[in-house]
């Protein structure tokens, strides 16, 4: 996929914040000394008064983040993931969830592709824990196109939404006049009617690349982007289990708790048939270039092509 | 302060005892000991620092209190319903299944208070957030905090306080309820935040001490407070858990536990003592 156009979702997030601050002037943006790499410098150079740095002091910044959306501001503030719905879970459920107020958490450097950094930084929890609290809606985007219209949409909606960014540049693949961006409304990809492959964040262009590649072997797979995990697009899961009978989903979360577990959870309840979940299986992450991490997790198109002929095999 | 404004707030205060433990007593859980070492400053407070409307408690310019030792909730509700935001029968439904008094302050749920509160260290911060927008918005109300001093162990409280500093937060004045007591005991014991004073002054903070069940050092410590300019306040008051109570005073064990009916019974026999010699005065 080298011809087409690769940009961070951060770096889409950071660009954003910069055109809706213009915008919204009561929307404030805070940081814990890394804006440089949560990309919130760029909306820091338009607007300096209202980017507050909060220093390495995450729980303060999610609690001061809270009082300041008491008082009519819209809020986002920013970390890596690990810091932002993990050292701060308590002030997120606390100080934002629990009064529902309208703080957005621009959570970056999610998952395996932080690379280098390796397993400290890696966070790949993040949806699991945040899809505990009553109210937070969490959104995973695939790419620069759809990072901007979560943020639009995280400013737009009035409560907490924690949206998760990654460092890797990634493919561009929403980038067409049709593109329609939803809270809670998945988004079919392609046609297919033999196995659903529920992709969400960067393993979105991957599914599409899997399905090149199981056309290949006579199988037509659907493809469909779940961009926000909660609340789920149970619609959409439905549809699809009760007429391809088989699904996978590929995320680069931990398979306990993100993606994964919530199509689970909608498919037994609603239209039982057979669910492979691919993502990173319960481990830690590793140090090394994001494509080799995630190639060493097997979070590649492959293992998805692999993944979902096992589910086609576990049909009845 | 004049002597009928002080004869005024002093009855509140006992008023404000009597419904926290009345609170906790119908609810048979809660937490008095703290809740009766801050029912002095919460009445002067709510009804004589804070420029707030109990008929429009969002008001949108109107001063801010965050308890950020929420679970002196009892002594807040007391002193909220006492000001008019909610009736006072509410008091005996606290902490009961279907009713608004949560055990911890629910900003959702109850007129008049500002911010969710409970786990401790958070408060703290959620103040200087509403600080930071004041400033933010050239807004001129201010916020109004109180810490437990058993809370100053929690880091958030350090995190946040090194934020109020940097961001000059002067339109912020916290107060510590230094009565010595948490749950497992003496403070010093437990894990000791001394020497608090000097710890807030090495943070930046302008710190005001007093005693704090003297409603004359009360309100010149928070007048003080408005003329510091550059920099948030602190007051570290001196108090005495279970203030007014002659069982519950300086003893741990009422941190956290309810009053029998007999030890009620007593609590309010000696509260209306005192609030018949405030009457005569």
């Amino acid at each position: 996929m080298a011809d087409i156009k690769k940009v961070a979702t951060r770096e889409a997030y950071g660009e954003a914040l910069a055109e809706f601050g213009a915008v919204y002037d009561n929307l404030v943006v805070l940081d814990a000394d890394l804006s440089k790499s949560t990309k919130t410098d760029t909306f820091k150079k338009k607007f300096p008064e209202r980017h507050i740095n909060c220093g390495i002091a995450e729980g303060n910044m999610m609690s001061v983040a809270a009082g300041l959306a008491t008082t009519g501001k819209v809020v986002f503030a920013s970390s890596f993931a690990m810091f932002a719905a993990g050292r701060a879970f308590e002030q997120v459920r606390n100080s934002i969830g629990y009064p529902h107020l309208n703080v957005k958490i621009g959570a970056t450097h999610a998952g395996l592709s932080v690379g280098e950094d390796g397993a400290t930084h890696q966070c790949c929890e993040d949806i699991g824990i945040m899809r505990t609290i009553p109210g937070m809606v969490i959104i995973n985007p695939a790419d620069a196109i759809e990072a901007r219209a979560a943020v639009e949409a995280a400013i737009k909606y009035d409560g907490p939404v924690y949206l998760r960014f990654g460092r890797l540049a990634v493919p561009t693949i929403n980038d067409n006049p049709g593109y329609h961006f939803e809270i809670g409304r998945g988004i079919e990809l392609a046609p297919g009617k033999d196995v659903t492959i529920i992709a969400t964040g960067l393993m979105v262009p991957q599914a599409l690349e899997a399905k090149k590649m199981l056309a290949e072997s006579g199988i037509d797979a659907r493809i469909v982007n779940i961009h926000t995990i909660k609340p789920i697009d149970r619609v959409i899961i439905k549809k699809a289990a009760a007429e391809t009978g088989a699904i996978v989903t590929a995320e680069e979360h931990n398979i306990i708790g993100g993606l994964g577990s919530a199509v689970c959870e909608v498919v037994v309840e609603e239209c039982p048939v057979p669910v492979v979940r691919m993502g990173v299986e319960d481990t830690f992450g590793k140090s090394g270039t994001a494509t080799a991490v995630l190639e060493y997790f097997g979070l590649t198109a492959e293992n998805i092509a692999q993944k979902a002929k096992k589910a086609i095999s576990l049909k009845k | 302060m004049d002597a009928a404004s002080k004869k005024q707030l002093s009855i509140i205060a006992v008023n404000i005892r009597k419904h926290a433990l009345e609170a906790v007593h119908s609810a048979k859980s809660g937490h008095p000991g703290g809740s009766l070492s801050i029912s002095d400053v919460m009445a002067y407070l709510y009804f004589k620092e804070m420029r707030i409307d109990a008929k429009n408690p969002k008001l949108e310019d109107r001063d801010r209190f965050v308890l950020s030792k929420g679970h002196c909730a009892p002594a807040l509700y007391s002193a909220l319903a006492l000001k008019g935001y909610f009736p006072i029968e509410e008091i005996k439904n606290f902490r009961k299944i279907g009713h608004m008094l949560q055990g911890h302050p629910d900003m959702k749920g109850v007129p008049g208070v500002d911010m969710s509160t409970g786990s401790l260290g958070q408060g703290i911060s959620a103040a200087a957030g509403m600080a930071l927008s004041a400033k933010l918005s050239g807004k001129d109300y201010r916020i109004y905090t109180i810490l437990g001093d058993g809370e100053l162990e929690e880091g958030q409280v350090w995190e946040a306080s090194m934020f109020a500093a940097q961001y000059k937060l002067d339109n912020l004045c916290a107060y510590v309820d230094n009565n010595g007591l948490q749950i497992d005991g003496n403070i010093a014991d437990v894990m000791s935040p001394y020497p608090i004073v000097d710890k807030f002054k090495a943070f930046g903070w302008n710190v005001i001490e007093i005693n704090g069940h003297n409603l004359d050092e009360i309100e010149m410590a928070y007048s003080q407070a408005k003329t510091i300019k550059g920099k948030p306040s602190v007051i570290v008051a001196h108090s005495i858990k279970g203030k007014g109570v002659s069982f519950m005073e300086n003893r741990a064990e009422w941190h956290g536990s309810a009053p029998n009916d007999e030890q009620y019974a007593q609590a309010v026999k000696e509260l209306d003592a005192e609030l018949a010699k405030l009457e005569v005065q």
